[in-house]
């Protein structure tokens, strides 16, 4: 069911990405999306939350909802990189946390934004995705 | 008719500079990371790796003598190209990171005890900060730092004052700053440091690409520098030490090439240049760094100096124009490194957006975190860095570039 979510979810987003053919296009909409992450706490804007990237940094925080589900908040110093956040977010926010731990993420890939994951990029993004799957894996152990 | 600017004679010499990133010309601006090279450097490798690789200074056939030949030819090149007053005093490393790492293990180790302190500048890169943390760390002595003004330049009082205090055993100076491009003057430098009774080293990484080199004017003890910023290979550098320096220092790697004699009661050191170059080198770079110094000669280091100072200071206009630019290193003597801060952007994003038309630029802190910090510059800069084959019309359509990027992001 939530594995259905975090697909169908995924297929949005390529779709929605479609429309662009060019890079910068591209990209454009990327900041628009930037700026509709669910935030943080500023308060929880702490080291505890910081994934560290080598350049732009990422805040990020998971909490497990009431229906069991896991919901993420974030931030980013840099605009590219939190619309990057903001899919991630987008695609597995609300997700039950098996399925997050285990999901295949192919949007990336699929939209052209694939490099942003590479450890040269430094933006973080690789390192926010294995935090992710982290926190969603530890929970899903405890509630089984 | 009208003379040829260097860039028109010299990029068809690149071929990626032919090449599109994103559907667009490639426009390569990231230089001072690392640069481009030119066929004479591509094929120079090329034909020793197809017509007389073979390992060097032992075997008696006919390849082995060849590439010994080059090899060493290459080195001869190198003390010619600085002003080494002979071959025996340049030792190839894999780079100037190498080439520090081998003074701080082997003259540091040697030399320095508990409570000497070794005098670096805040512009130093991490290669010339980090290694003498791990010496220092070891034997109890202490890194202490040179301030550097607002506008990049070296607080020459401050460098005076912490030379009388500290008596350092070593001051370590980059000789142009891969941030900042400032050109720091090391002859002047390094004599203070000597007068004071110091050990000096000469970081030249950013220099040999843009500056012409005499180690024996600057009078440094020590000098060192890589290939792959001087059009030159990867993974291939050198280490100049004064003769007497390099002597009076025990090797530092062991294994083959440094000996003269092993057996398992003792072993003996090869001679100068080959007691601190144990195992087989990087034959085919060494060479190629050889020919990239011809290539550079070729043209003459006072012309491309002379080509990236008028790109410096049109760059400097051209960027004015945008508002909220900041410049960040506008001392009078730069070599072609130009960084620079948006008011309220990131600098990634900033140089995604760059990518994203076709410019390579680099971004972040550039390896010189403690001088980030030092100018308050947490998320780092944007740098553009230029080489002999760039040309103005590149810097024009990075700034465009750079406006149109700014736009999106504000």
């Amino acid at each position: 069911m939530s594995a259905d979510l975090i697909a169908s979810r995924q297929a949005e987003v390529i779709d929605e990405f479609s429309l662009f053919e060019d890079w910068m296009d591209k990209y454009e909409h990327l900041i628009e999306l930037g700026k509709d992450v669910p935030a943080i706490d500023d308060a929880r804007k702490t080291d505890d939350h910081l994934i560290k990237g080598c350049q732009s940094r990422v805040w990020l925080a998971a909490d497990e909802t009431e229906e069991g589900t896991v919901r993420f908040t974030a931030d980013s110093d840099a605009i590219i990189t939190k619309g990057l956040v903001g899919l991630m977010v987008r695609v597995l926010s609300g997700a039950q946390a098996r399925a997050i731990a285990e999901a295949d993420l192919h949007f990336l890939d699929a939209i052209g934004l694939h490099q942003h994951l590479s450890p040269t990029r430094s933006n973080g993004l690789a390192s926010m995705v294995k935090q992710m799957r982290l926190y969603a894996a530890a929970l899903a152990a405890r509630q089984a | 008719m009208a003379s040829l600017t260097l860039p028109q004679r010299i990029r068809k010499e690149f071929p990626i500079l032919q090449r599109e990133v994103h559907g667009k010309p490639l426009v390569y601006l990231d230089n001072a990371a690392s640069a481009q090279k030119p066929l004479a450097v591509i094929e120079g490798q090329r034909e020793y790796l197809s017509n007389y690789h073979a390992n060097i200074h032992r075997g008696a056939h006919h390849l082995a003598q060849l590439a010994t030949e080059a090899y060493e030819g290459a080195r001869t090149k190198i003390a010619d190209h600085i002003g080494a007053a002979s071959t025996d005093e340049i030792i190839f490393t894999g780079g100037s990171t190498d080439a520090i790492n081998l003074v701080a293990q082997a003259w540091g180790r040697a030399n320095l005890q508990e409570g000497d302190v070794v005098l670096v500048t805040q512009m130093e890169h991490h290669a010339n900060i980090v290694p003498w943390q791990m010496v220092c760390s070891e034997k109890g002595s202490r890194l202490e730092a040179v301030n550097v003004h607002e506008d990049g330049t070296l607080d020459m009082a401050d460098f005076a004052a912490q030379l009388e205090r500290h008596r350092p055993k070593l001051v370590g100076v980059v000789h142009a700053s891969n941030t900042l491009g400032t050109i720091n003057p090391v002859a002047d430098l390094c004599a203070q440091a000597r007068a004071a009774g110091a050990v000096t080293l000469v970081d030249g990484s950013q220099a040999l690409p843009h500056l012409g080199i005499d180690v024996q004017e600057i009078g440094c003890d020590f000098y060192v520098a890589t290939g792959h910023k001087a059009y030159g290979p990867t993974g291939i550098g050198f280490l100049y030490g004064r003769r007497e320096m390099l002597e009076a220092m025990p090797p530092w790697r062991g294994g083959g090439e440094m000996i003269k004699r092993v057996s398992f009661e003792g072993t003996t050191y090869n001679e100068l240049p080959h007691k601190f170059e144990a195992g087989t080198p990087h034959i085919s770079g060494g060479i190629a760094l050889g020919i990239a110094l011809d290539w550079m000669n070729g043209i003459g280091t006072a012309e491309i100096s002379a080509h990236e100072t008028a790109l410096v200071q049109h760059a400097h206009s051209a960027l004015n124009t945008l508002s909220g630019l900041r410049i960040v290193g506008t001392a009078p003597q730069k070599v072609g490194v130009v960084s620079l801060v948006v008011e309220g952007l990131h600098p990634y994003d900033l140089g995604t957006l760059l990518d994203g038309q076709g410019f390579a630029v680099r971004t972040g802190h550039h390896c010189t975190e403690p001088l980030m910090d030092h100018l308050g510059l947490e998320s780092g800069t944007l740098r553009m860095s230029f080489a002999a084959y760039t040309t103005r019309e590149e810097i024009d359509r990075a700034v465009i570039a750079l406006d149109r990027a700014i736009s999106m992001l504000r």
